[in-house]
Protein backbone atom coordinates (compact mmCIF):
# COMPACT_ATOMS: atom_id res chain seq x y z
CA UNK A 1 0.00 0.00 0.00
CA UNK A 2 1.93 2.73 -1.62
CA UNK A 3 -1.02 5.04 -1.24
CA UNK A 4 -0.83 8.24 1.43
CA UNK A 5 -3.99 8.52 3.63
CA UNK A 6 -5.23 11.40 1.34
CA UNK A 7 -4.86 9.26 -1.95
CA UNK A 8 -6.23 5.90 -0.73
CA UNK A 9 -9.37 8.13 0.27
CA UNK A 10 -10.05 9.41 -2.96
CA UNK A 11 -9.88 6.11 -4.21
CA UNK A 12 -12.35 4.89 -1.88
CA UNK A 13 -14.59 8.26 -2.69
CA UNK A 14 -14.26 7.64 -6.39
CA UNK A 15 -15.38 4.08 -5.80
CA UNK A 16 -12.17 3.27 -7.20
CA UNK A 17 -11.51 0.83 -4.69
CA UNK A 18 -13.55 -0.71 -2.22
CA UNK A 19 -12.34 -1.40 1.17
CA UNK A 20 -11.94 -5.09 1.23
CA UNK A 21 -10.25 -4.67 -1.48
CA UNK A 22 -7.64 -2.98 -0.27
CA UNK A 23 -7.87 -4.71 3.10
CA UNK A 24 -7.17 -7.90 1.28
CA UNK A 25 -4.38 -6.58 -1.10
CA UNK A 26 -2.87 -5.25 2.30
CA UNK A 27 -2.48 -8.61 3.86
CA UNK A 28 -1.54 -10.06 0.68
CA UNK A 29 1.60 -8.05 0.76
CA UNK A 30 2.36 -8.43 4.38
CA UNK A 31 2.22 -12.46 3.04
CA UNK A 32 5.03 -11.40 0.10
CA UNK A 33 7.26 -9.14 2.35
CA UNK A 34 6.74 -9.54 5.92
CA UNK A 35 9.01 -12.97 5.91
CA UNK A 36 11.82 -10.35 5.00
CA UNK A 37 10.75 -7.19 7.00
CA UNK A 38 9.61 -8.81 10.19
CA UNK A 39 7.50 -5.92 10.99
CA UNK A 40 4.39 -8.17 12.48
CA UNK A 41 4.17 -10.09 15.02
CA UNK A 42 0.16 -10.34 15.27
CA UNK A 43 -2.22 -9.90 12.43
CA UNK A 44 -5.50 -8.98 12.41
CA UNK A 45 -6.89 -10.40 9.64
CA UNK A 46 -10.53 -11.85 9.81
CA UNK A 47 -11.79 -9.21 12.21
CA UNK A 48 -9.72 -6.59 9.66
CA UNK A 49 -11.81 -8.00 6.62
CA UNK A 50 -15.57 -7.78 9.08
CA UNK A 51 -14.37 -4.26 9.84
CA UNK A 52 -13.77 -3.37 5.99
CA UNK A 53 -17.36 -4.93 5.09
CA UNK A 54 -18.67 -2.58 7.68
CA UNK A 55 -17.29 0.26 6.37
CA UNK A 56 -18.29 -0.44 2.79
CA UNK A 57 -21.69 -1.21 3.80
CA UNK A 58 -21.74 2.78 5.40
CA UNK A 59 -20.21 4.16 2.47
CA UNK A 60 -22.81 2.60 0.32
CA UNK A 61 -25.56 4.23 2.50
CA UNK A 62 -24.06 7.19 2.18
CA UNK A 63 -23.45 7.19 5.95
CA UNK A 64 -20.89 9.38 7.37
CA UNK A 65 -17.56 7.68 8.08
CA UNK A 66 -14.62 8.62 10.66
CA UNK A 67 -11.60 10.73 9.44
CA UNK A 68 -9.30 7.34 9.19
CA UNK A 69 -12.19 5.14 7.01
CA UNK A 70 -10.74 2.57 6.01
CA UNK A 71 -6.96 3.45 6.59
CA UNK A 72 -4.79 0.30 7.20
CA UNK A 73 -2.50 1.32 10.44
CA UNK A 74 -0.21 -0.93 12.21
CA UNK A 75 0.05 -0.79 15.96
CA UNK A 76 3.10 -1.14 18.14
CA UNK A 77 2.71 -4.10 20.55
CA UNK A 78 3.20 -2.36 23.31
CA UNK A 79 -0.17 -0.58 23.06
CA UNK A 80 -3.21 -3.06 24.57
CA UNK A 81 -5.72 -4.53 21.78
CA UNK A 82 -8.99 -6.61 22.78
CA UNK A 83 -8.90 -9.55 20.26
CA UNK A 84 -4.99 -9.61 19.57
CA UNK A 85 -1.98 -10.29 22.15
CA UNK A 86 0.21 -7.86 23.41
CA UNK A 87 3.33 -8.66 24.11
CA UNK A 88 6.49 -6.22 24.46
CA UNK A 89 8.21 -8.58 22.30
CA UNK A 90 9.22 -9.80 25.94
CA UNK A 91 9.01 -13.68 26.75
CA UNK A 92 7.25 -12.47 30.35
CA UNK A 93 4.26 -11.74 28.13
CA UNK A 94 4.19 -14.36 25.63
CA UNK A 95 0.19 -14.97 24.70
CA UNK A 96 -0.96 -12.49 26.99
CA UNK A 97 -4.68 -10.83 25.66
CA UNK A 98 -5.29 -7.73 27.08
CA UNK A 99 -9.54 -7.51 28.17
CA UNK A 100 -9.37 -3.49 27.15
CA UNK A 101 -8.17 -1.53 24.19
CA UNK A 102 -5.83 1.55 25.04
CA UNK A 103 -7.41 4.90 24.64
CA UNK A 104 -5.55 5.37 21.40
CA UNK A 105 -6.78 2.15 20.07
CA UNK A 106 -10.43 3.07 21.05
CA UNK A 107 -10.24 6.37 18.92
CA UNK A 108 -8.57 5.05 16.06
CA UNK A 109 -11.66 2.86 15.97
CA UNK A 110 -13.92 5.27 16.92
CA UNK A 111 -12.68 7.48 13.09
CA UNK A 112 -13.00 3.65 10.97
CA UNK A 113 -9.20 2.92 11.09
CA UNK A 114 -8.37 -0.52 10.30
CA UNK A 115 -6.31 -2.68 12.50
CA UNK A 116 -4.30 -4.40 10.84
CA UNK A 117 -1.82 -6.32 13.14
CA UNK A 118 0.82 -5.31 16.23
CA UNK A 119 4.62 -4.31 15.73
CA UNK A 120 8.11 -5.61 16.88
CA UNK A 121 9.32 -3.60 19.43
CA UNK A 122 12.66 -3.96 21.62
CA UNK A 123 11.78 -5.85 24.39
CA UNK A 124 9.33 -3.26 26.83
CA UNK A 125 10.77 -0.41 23.97
CA UNK A 126 13.74 -1.12 25.30
CA UNK A 127 16.47 -0.20 22.85
CA UNK A 128 17.20 1.61 19.40
CA UNK A 129 17.09 -1.16 17.02
CA UNK A 130 14.22 -4.02 17.62
CA UNK A 131 17.22 -6.06 17.90
CA UNK A 132 15.85 -6.79 21.83
CA UNK A 133 13.07 -8.32 20.84
CA UNK A 134 12.51 -11.46 22.12
CA UNK A 135 10.85 -12.87 18.60
CA UNK A 136 13.41 -11.45 16.58
CA UNK A 137 14.70 -8.55 14.45
CA UNK A 138 12.73 -6.29 12.10
CA UNK A 139 14.81 -5.44 8.83
CA UNK A 140 15.20 -2.35 7.50
CA UNK A 141 13.30 -2.04 3.95
CA UNK A 142 16.46 0.30 2.61
CA UNK A 143 18.89 -2.79 3.24
CA UNK A 144 17.24 -5.91 5.53
CA UNK A 145 21.14 -6.05 6.87
CA UNK A 146 20.77 -3.28 8.58
CA UNK A 147 18.62 -1.82 11.54
CA UNK A 148 15.71 -0.35 11.09
CA UNK A 149 16.29 1.58 14.69
CA UNK A 150 14.05 1.03 17.78
CA UNK A 151 12.29 0.74 19.74
CA UNK A 152 8.85 1.08 17.41
CA UNK A 153 10.98 -0.66 15.10
CA UNK A 154 8.41 -2.77 13.32
CA UNK A 155 5.37 0.01 12.58
CA UNK A 156 8.47 2.05 10.98
CA UNK A 157 9.28 -0.69 8.79
CA UNK A 158 5.27 -1.52 8.42
CA UNK A 159 4.82 1.94 7.09
CA UNK A 160 8.36 2.45 5.11
CA UNK A 161 7.89 -1.14 3.22
CA UNK A 162 4.37 -0.09 1.87
CA UNK A 163 2.76 -2.70 4.21
CA UNK A 164 0.17 -0.54 5.61
CA UNK A 165 -0.25 3.19 5.18
CA UNK A 166 0.22 4.62 8.49
CA UNK A 167 1.38 3.53 12.28
CA UNK A 168 1.34 3.91 15.90
CA UNK A 169 4.52 4.05 18.07
CA UNK A 170 5.88 5.03 21.50
CA UNK A 171 8.46 7.38 22.21
CA UNK A 172 10.68 7.34 25.43
CA UNK A 173 14.32 8.20 24.44
CA UNK A 174 13.65 8.37 20.23
CA UNK A 175 11.77 5.56 19.68
CA UNK A 176 9.16 7.09 17.35
CA UNK A 177 12.04 9.63 15.83
CA UNK A 178 15.24 7.30 15.54
CA UNK A 179 13.46 4.59 13.57
CA UNK A 180 11.28 7.13 11.39
CA UNK A 181 14.48 8.56 10.72
CA UNK A 182 16.38 4.97 9.44
CA UNK A 183 13.48 3.87 7.39
CA UNK A 184 12.67 7.27 6.03
CA UNK A 185 9.22 8.24 7.04
CA UNK A 186 7.96 10.63 9.32
CA UNK A 187 7.46 9.74 12.90
CA UNK A 188 6.28 12.27 15.77
CA UNK A 189 6.27 12.50 19.44
CA UNK A 190 4.13 14.84 21.07
CA UNK A 191 4.20 17.00 23.75
CA UNK A 192 4.60 14.86 27.01
CA UNK A 193 0.71 14.89 27.91
CA UNK A 194 -0.86 15.42 24.38
CA UNK A 195 -1.65 12.00 23.87
CA UNK A 196 -3.43 9.59 26.58
CA UNK A 197 -1.12 6.52 27.48
CA UNK A 198 -4.02 4.35 28.70
CA UNK A 199 -3.39 0.83 27.70
CA UNK A 200 0.26 1.75 27.21
CA UNK A 201 2.32 -0.50 28.90
CA UNK A 202 4.17 1.73 30.95
CA UNK A 203 8.23 1.94 30.51
CA UNK A 204 9.12 5.06 31.58
CA UNK A 205 5.87 7.39 32.74
CA UNK A 206 7.63 11.01 33.06
CA UNK A 207 8.65 10.06 29.68
CA UNK A 208 6.57 8.03 27.40
CA UNK A 209 3.94 9.62 24.38
CA UNK A 210 2.02 7.57 22.28
CA UNK A 211 2.82 8.93 18.32
CA UNK A 212 2.07 8.79 14.64
CA UNK A 213 4.46 7.28 11.99
CA UNK A 214 3.46 8.22 8.30
CA UNK A 215 4.31 8.40 4.56
CA UNK A 216 4.25 12.59 4.89
CA UNK A 217 3.80 15.27 6.99
CA UNK A 218 -0.20 15.92 6.57
CA UNK A 219 -0.84 11.83 7.53
CA UNK A 220 0.88 12.78 10.65
CA UNK A 221 -1.26 15.74 11.36
CA UNK A 222 -3.97 13.73 10.76
CA UNK A 223 -3.46 10.82 12.98
CA UNK A 224 -2.06 13.07 15.72
CA UNK A 225 -5.48 15.02 15.48
CA UNK A 226 -7.36 11.79 16.02
CA UNK A 227 -5.07 10.30 19.25
CA UNK A 228 -4.93 13.34 21.05
CA UNK A 229 -6.62 15.02 23.73
CA UNK A 230 -7.27 14.42 27.67
CA UNK A 231 -8.72 11.14 28.78
CA UNK A 232 -10.12 10.38 32.08
CA UNK A 233 -8.11 7.63 32.15
CA UNK A 234 -4.83 9.11 32.07
CA UNK A 235 -4.08 11.77 34.70
CA UNK A 236 -1.17 12.71 32.88
CA UNK A 237 -3.16 13.62 30.12
CA UNK A 238 -3.63 17.76 29.81
CA UNK A 239 -6.81 19.46 29.32
CA UNK A 240 -6.19 21.31 26.35
CA UNK A 241 -8.23 21.12 23.06
CA UNK A 242 -5.84 20.11 20.16
CA UNK A 243 -6.17 22.19 17.28
CA UNK A 244 -7.14 20.62 13.92
CA UNK A 245 -3.88 19.89 13.34
CA UNK A 246 -4.46 19.64 9.26
CA UNK A 247 -6.00 22.64 8.89
CA UNK A 248 -2.59 24.31 10.37
CA UNK A 249 0.21 22.52 7.88
CA UNK A 250 -0.62 24.90 5.45
CA UNK A 251 0.70 28.18 7.08
CA UNK A 252 4.48 27.80 5.29
CA UNK A 253 7.45 29.09 7.23
CA UNK A 254 7.82 32.46 6.02
CA UNK A 255 9.45 34.53 9.02
CA UNK A 256 9.72 31.48 11.28
CA UNK A 257 12.99 31.38 13.38
CA UNK A 258 15.04 28.47 13.22
CA UNK A 259 17.67 27.59 15.81
CA UNK A 260 20.29 25.12 15.40
CA UNK A 261 22.07 24.39 18.23
CA UNK A 262 25.89 24.02 17.84
CA UNK A 263 26.42 21.03 20.61
CA UNK A 264 24.20 18.50 18.10
CA UNK A 265 26.96 19.08 15.45
CA UNK A 266 29.80 17.17 17.29
CA UNK A 267 32.19 14.35 17.05
CA UNK A 268 30.88 10.91 16.04
CA UNK A 269 28.26 12.80 14.09
CA UNK A 270 28.51 11.48 9.92
CA UNK A 271 29.51 13.65 7.81
CA UNK A 272 27.06 12.68 5.11
CA UNK A 273 23.82 13.49 7.62
CA UNK A 274 25.96 16.84 8.14
CA UNK A 275 25.75 17.68 4.99
CA UNK A 276 22.57 17.11 4.63
CA UNK A 277 21.63 18.95 7.38
CA UNK A 278 23.60 21.78 5.78
CA UNK A 279 21.43 21.21 2.65
CA UNK A 280 18.24 21.90 4.88
CA UNK A 281 19.20 24.85 6.28
CA UNK A 282 19.78 26.42 3.07
CA UNK A 283 16.00 25.29 1.92
CA UNK A 284 14.76 26.56 4.48
CA UNK A 285 16.28 29.79 4.21
CA UNK A 286 14.87 29.95 0.61
CA UNK A 287 11.49 29.21 1.83
CA UNK A 288 12.14 32.46 4.03
CA UNK A 289 12.66 31.15 7.75
CA UNK A 290 15.04 32.88 9.54
CA UNK A 291 18.12 30.53 10.57
CA UNK A 292 20.46 31.02 13.38
CA UNK A 293 22.85 29.33 15.44
CA UNK A 294 22.20 28.53 19.41
CA UNK A 295 23.19 27.18 22.08
CA UNK A 296 21.95 24.08 24.14
CA UNK A 297 24.90 23.92 26.69
CA UNK A 298 23.44 20.82 28.72
CA UNK A 299 23.27 18.78 25.72
CA UNK A 300 26.33 16.26 26.70
CA UNK A 301 24.58 15.65 29.90
CA UNK A 302 21.11 14.22 28.02
CA UNK A 303 21.96 10.53 27.85
CA UNK A 304 23.39 10.47 31.53
CA UNK A 305 20.22 11.66 32.81
CA UNK A 306 18.03 10.11 30.70
CA UNK A 307 19.71 6.30 31.67
CA UNK A 308 19.04 7.57 35.30
CA UNK A 309 15.55 8.46 35.18
CA UNK A 310 14.11 5.98 32.70
CA UNK A 311 16.09 2.63 34.31
CA UNK A 312 14.77 4.10 37.63
CA UNK A 313 11.16 4.35 36.74
CA UNK A 314 11.22 1.33 34.21
CA UNK A 315 12.69 -0.61 37.68
CA UNK A 316 9.40 0.42 39.85
CA UNK A 317 6.88 -0.05 36.50
CA UNK A 318 8.19 -3.46 35.46
CA UNK A 319 8.24 -4.95 39.16
CA UNK A 320 4.02 -6.12 38.56
CA UNK A 321 5.99 -8.42 35.99
CA UNK A 322 5.97 -11.57 39.07
CA UNK A 323 4.34 -14.29 36.92
CA UNK A 324 0.92 -14.16 39.38
CA UNK A 325 -1.86 -11.94 37.58
CA UNK A 326 -0.51 -12.48 33.65
CA UNK A 327 2.20 -14.04 31.36
CA UNK A 328 4.95 -16.14 32.11
CA UNK A 329 5.80 -17.92 35.76
CA UNK A 330 9.00 -20.66 36.33
CA UNK A 331 7.96 -23.93 36.99
CA UNK A 332 9.02 -26.00 39.60
CA UNK A 333 7.98 -26.07 43.36
CA UNK A 334 9.36 -22.95 44.52
CA UNK A 335 8.57 -20.42 47.42
CA UNK A 336 6.81 -17.10 46.65
CA UNK A 337 10.05 -15.52 46.61
CA UNK A 338 12.07 -17.60 44.36
CA UNK A 339 8.81 -17.82 42.09
CA UNK A 340 9.09 -14.31 41.28
CA UNK A 341 13.27 -13.90 40.87
CA UNK A 342 12.97 -17.17 38.45
CA UNK A 343 10.16 -15.70 36.90
CA UNK A 344 11.91 -12.74 36.04
CA UNK A 345 15.34 -13.92 35.27
CA UNK A 346 13.92 -16.18 32.90
CA UNK A 347 11.03 -14.17 31.78
CA UNK A 348 13.03 -10.97 30.67
CA UNK A 349 15.97 -10.14 28.03
CA UNK A 350 19.23 -9.02 28.91
CA UNK A 351 18.86 -5.38 28.03
CA UNK A 352 15.64 -5.22 30.35
CA UNK A 353 17.27 -6.97 32.94
CA UNK A 354 20.34 -5.27 32.72
CA UNK A 355 17.63 -1.54 33.02
CA UNK A 356 15.70 -3.12 36.01
CA UNK A 357 19.16 -3.44 37.66
CA UNK A 358 20.35 0.00 37.02
CA UNK A 359 17.46 1.27 37.89
CA UNK A 360 17.35 -0.34 40.99
CA UNK A 361 20.67 0.30 42.01
CA UNK A 362 20.26 4.28 41.20
CA UNK A 363 17.23 4.06 43.39
CA UNK A 364 18.83 1.79 46.11
CA UNK A 365 19.61 3.35 49.78
CA UNK A 366 23.22 4.83 49.99
CA UNK A 367 23.34 6.13 45.73
CA UNK A 368 20.08 7.80 45.50
CA UNK A 369 21.62 11.11 45.89
CA UNK A 370 23.88 10.79 44.07
CA UNK A 371 22.08 9.04 40.81
CA UNK A 372 18.51 9.67 40.87
CA UNK A 373 18.38 12.91 42.52
CA UNK A 374 21.64 14.50 40.26
CA UNK A 375 20.30 13.29 37.47
CA UNK A 376 16.52 15.14 38.41
CA UNK A 377 18.52 17.88 38.91
CA UNK A 378 20.16 18.12 35.43
CA UNK A 379 16.79 17.61 34.01
CA UNK A 380 16.17 21.05 35.18
CA UNK A 381 18.72 22.06 33.61
CA UNK A 382 18.21 20.60 30.28
CA UNK A 383 14.39 22.09 30.08
CA UNK A 384 16.13 25.29 31.11
CA UNK A 385 18.33 25.39 28.22
CA UNK A 386 15.17 24.92 25.73
CA UNK A 387 12.92 27.39 27.88
CA UNK A 388 15.98 29.78 26.78
CA UNK A 389 16.29 28.96 23.56
CA UNK A 390 12.32 29.20 22.68
CA UNK A 391 12.93 32.64 24.12
CA UNK A 392 14.87 33.68 20.45
CA UNK A 393 13.87 31.34 18.32
CA UNK A 394 9.91 29.25 17.17
CA UNK A 395 11.71 25.84 16.94
CA UNK A 396 14.97 23.72 16.80
CA UNK A 397 16.45 21.84 14.14
CA UNK A 398 19.21 19.26 14.19
CA UNK A 399 19.88 15.52 12.73
CA UNK A 400 17.59 12.89 14.39
CA UNK A 401 20.26 10.68 14.72
CA UNK A 402 24.36 10.76 14.41
CA UNK A 403 23.96 8.25 11.77
CA UNK A 404 22.10 6.58 9.08
CA UNK A 405 20.82 2.82 9.95
CA UNK A 406 23.57 0.68 11.46
CA UNK A 407 24.02 -2.98 10.49
CA UNK A 408 22.23 -5.52 12.47
CA UNK A 409 24.80 -7.08 15.49
CA UNK A 410 26.90 -3.71 15.14
CA UNK A 411 25.92 -2.56 18.65
CA UNK A 412 24.55 -5.27 20.22
CA UNK A 413 27.61 -6.25 22.45
CA UNK A 414 27.89 -2.77 23.26
CA UNK A 415 25.01 -1.12 25.41
CA UNK A 416 26.67 2.24 25.87
CA UNK A 417 27.19 2.60 22.47
CA UNK A 418 23.73 1.85 21.57
CA UNK A 419 22.51 4.14 24.14
CA UNK A 420 24.69 6.96 21.94
CA UNK A 421 22.56 6.53 19.07
CA UNK A 422 19.51 8.43 20.83
CA UNK A 423 21.69 11.52 21.74
CA UNK A 424 19.57 13.89 19.45
CA UNK A 425 16.74 12.57 20.49
CA UNK A 426 16.10 12.38 23.94
CA UNK A 427 16.41 15.70 25.05
CA UNK A 428 12.96 16.50 23.41
CA UNK A 429 11.78 13.70 26.22
CA UNK A 430 13.37 15.04 28.99
CA UNK A 431 12.20 18.38 28.25
CA UNK A 432 8.71 17.21 27.41
CA UNK A 433 8.51 18.88 23.83
CA UNK A 434 6.96 17.55 20.52
CA UNK A 435 9.24 16.79 18.07
CA UNK A 436 9.62 15.32 14.27
CA UNK A 437 11.58 13.11 12.01
CA UNK A 438 10.93 14.20 8.45
CA UNK A 439 13.39 12.30 5.55
CA UNK A 440 15.91 15.25 4.75
CA UNK A 441 18.32 13.02 2.10
CA UNK A 442 20.68 9.82 1.40
CA UNK A 443 23.83 9.04 2.33
CA UNK A 444 25.88 7.26 -0.11
CA UNK A 445 25.04 4.08 0.37
CA UNK A 446 21.30 5.03 -0.54
CA UNK A 447 20.52 5.13 3.60
CA UNK A 448 17.48 7.56 4.57
CA UNK A 449 18.81 10.43 6.78
CA UNK A 450 16.53 12.31 9.12
CA UNK A 451 16.08 16.20 10.13
CA UNK A 452 14.53 16.20 13.46
CA UNK A 453 12.44 19.66 14.41
CA UNK A 454 11.20 21.00 18.16
CA UNK A 455 8.69 23.14 19.05
CA UNK A 456 7.27 24.45 22.51
CA UNK A 457 5.46 22.66 24.59
CA UNK A 458 1.89 22.10 23.00
CA UNK A 459 2.49 24.13 19.36
CA UNK A 460 2.66 20.54 17.32
CA UNK A 461 1.07 22.43 14.81
CA UNK A 462 4.14 25.23 14.70
CA UNK A 463 6.47 22.00 14.09
CA UNK A 464 3.98 20.33 11.48
CA UNK A 465 3.56 23.23 9.93
CA UNK A 466 7.47 23.64 8.95
CA UNK A 467 8.03 19.90 8.48
CA UNK A 468 5.45 20.34 5.82
CA UNK A 469 7.03 23.35 3.93
CA UNK A 470 10.09 21.34 3.93
CA UNK A 471 8.40 18.38 2.56
CA UNK A 472 6.26 20.69 0.53
CA UNK A 473 10.13 21.87 -1.25
CA UNK A 474 11.68 18.55 -1.64
CA UNK A 475 10.87 14.81 -2.68
CA UNK A 476 13.04 12.87 -0.77
CA UNK A 477 9.76 11.25 1.08
CA UNK A 478 8.51 10.20 -2.52
CA UNK A 479 11.54 8.10 -2.44
CA UNK A 480 10.71 4.21 -1.93
CA UNK A 481 13.21 1.28 -0.88
CA UNK A 482 13.72 -1.38 -3.50
CA UNK A 483 14.45 -4.39 -1.25
CA UNK A 484 12.76 -6.84 -3.21
CA UNK A 485 14.86 -6.84 -5.96
CA UNK A 486 17.84 -6.66 -3.57
CA UNK A 487 16.57 -9.47 -1.96
CA UNK A 488 15.92 -11.94 -4.86
CA UNK A 489 19.22 -10.70 -6.36
CA UNK B 1 33.14 3.97 42.57
CA UNK B 2 34.04 0.70 41.20
CA UNK B 3 31.27 -1.90 41.59
CA UNK B 4 31.87 -5.47 43.38
CA UNK B 5 30.00 -8.54 42.47
CA UNK B 6 28.17 -8.38 46.10
CA UNK B 7 26.46 -4.88 44.42
CA UNK B 8 25.31 -6.86 41.63
CA UNK B 9 23.96 -9.72 43.67
CA UNK B 10 22.43 -7.21 46.26
CA UNK B 11 20.66 -5.40 43.50
CA UNK B 12 19.58 -8.38 41.75
CA UNK B 13 18.06 -9.16 45.20
CA UNK B 14 16.10 -6.20 45.59
CA UNK B 15 14.94 -6.46 41.97
CA UNK B 16 13.78 -10.04 42.41
CA UNK B 17 15.71 -11.01 39.31
CA UNK B 18 17.48 -14.18 39.47
CA UNK B 19 21.21 -14.11 37.38
CA UNK B 20 23.40 -16.88 36.35
CA UNK B 21 26.81 -16.40 37.25
CA UNK B 22 27.81 -15.49 33.91
CA UNK B 23 25.24 -13.23 33.90
CA UNK B 24 26.74 -11.51 37.22
CA UNK B 25 29.98 -10.98 34.95
CA UNK B 26 28.70 -9.77 32.10
CA UNK B 27 26.32 -7.58 34.33
CA UNK B 28 29.18 -6.03 36.38
CA UNK B 29 31.25 -5.11 33.53
CA UNK B 30 28.61 -3.91 32.02
CA UNK B 31 27.31 -1.64 34.28
CA UNK B 32 30.43 -0.37 35.72
CA UNK B 33 31.30 1.21 32.08
CA UNK B 34 27.78 2.66 32.09
CA UNK B 35 28.03 4.29 35.62
CA UNK B 36 31.41 5.82 34.72
CA UNK B 37 30.02 7.16 31.88
CA UNK B 38 26.82 8.96 33.80
CA UNK B 39 29.61 10.44 36.96
CA UNK B 40 30.07 12.83 34.07
CA UNK B 41 27.31 14.20 35.55
CA UNK B 42 29.42 15.33 38.55
CA UNK B 43 31.15 17.99 36.35
CA UNK B 44 27.61 19.92 37.12
CA UNK B 45 27.11 22.14 39.85
CA UNK B 46 23.45 21.56 41.01
CA UNK B 47 23.60 22.83 44.52
CA UNK B 48 20.65 25.75 43.63
CA UNK B 49 18.49 23.54 41.44
CA UNK B 50 15.49 22.26 42.66
CA UNK B 51 14.80 18.52 40.77
CA UNK B 52 12.51 18.01 38.04
CA UNK B 53 10.16 14.74 38.78
CA UNK B 54 7.76 15.74 35.93
CA UNK B 55 7.79 18.24 33.23
CA UNK B 56 3.81 19.39 33.59
CA UNK B 57 2.73 21.28 36.53
CA UNK B 58 0.25 19.62 37.19
CA UNK B 59 -1.85 19.79 40.65
CA UNK B 60 -3.93 16.69 42.30
CA UNK B 61 -6.10 14.92 39.24
CA UNK B 62 -9.17 14.75 40.71
CA UNK B 63 -12.78 12.84 39.46
CA UNK B 64 -15.73 12.49 40.53
CA UNK B 65 -15.99 8.96 42.51
CA UNK B 66 -18.88 7.47 40.34
CA UNK B 67 -19.80 3.53 39.92
CA UNK B 68 -18.62 2.43 36.64
CA UNK B 69 -18.24 -0.60 35.16
CA UNK B 70 -14.78 -2.35 35.35
CA UNK B 71 -13.48 -5.29 33.21
CA UNK B 72 -14.69 -8.69 33.69
CA UNK B 73 -13.09 -10.68 36.32
CA UNK B 74 -12.81 -13.96 34.57
CA UNK B 75 -11.75 -12.56 31.75
CA UNK B 76 -8.90 -10.98 33.72
CA UNK B 77 -8.02 -14.33 35.89
CA UNK B 78 -7.65 -16.11 32.65
CA UNK B 79 -4.61 -14.33 32.24
CA UNK B 80 -3.18 -16.10 35.27
CA UNK B 81 -0.36 -18.63 35.29
CA UNK B 82 -2.33 -19.94 37.82
CA UNK B 83 -6.42 -19.12 39.43
CA UNK B 84 -8.29 -21.03 41.64
CA UNK B 85 -12.33 -20.37 42.90
CA UNK B 86 -12.07 -16.88 41.76
CA UNK B 87 -8.72 -16.06 43.23
CA UNK B 88 -5.18 -15.82 41.85
CA UNK B 89 -3.28 -18.88 43.04
CA UNK B 90 0.36 -18.22 44.20
CA UNK B 91 3.34 -20.64 46.05
CA UNK B 92 2.65 -20.16 50.25
CA UNK B 93 3.31 -16.77 51.24
CA UNK B 94 4.43 -18.07 55.08
CA UNK B 95 7.45 -20.96 54.44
Amino acid sequence: MELSVQSLQEKYTSKEISTVDCIKDVFQTIRDKDSHLKAFLALNEAASLKEAERIDQKRAKGQSLGKLAGVPIAIKDNLMTIGMPTTCSSKILEGYMSPYNATVVEKLKAEDAIIIGKTNLDEFAMGSSTENSAFGASRNPWDITRAPGGSSGGSAVAVAGDEVVLGLGSDTGGSIRQPASFCGVVGMKPTYGRVSRYGLVAFASSLDQIGPFSKNVRDAALLLEVISGKDPMDATSVDKEPPLYTNAIEKGVKGVKIGVPKEYFIEGVDPEVKKSIKDTIDVYEKLGAHMSEITLPHTEYCIAVYYIIATAEASSNLARYDGVEYGYRASGKLGLKDMYKETRGQGFGPEVKRRILLGTYALSSGYYDAYYLKAQKARTLIKQDFDKAFEAVDLVLTPTSPTTAFRLGEKTDDPLNMYLSDVFTISANLAGLPGISLPCGFDKSGLPVGLQLLGRAFEESAVLEAAHAYEQATDHHKQKPKFETESSA
Amino acid sequence: MPLSKKDIEYTSTLAHVQLSEKEKTLYLGQLESILKYIEKLNELDTTNVLPMDHVLDLENVFRKDEIKPSVNRDQVLNQAPKQQDGFFLVPPVIE
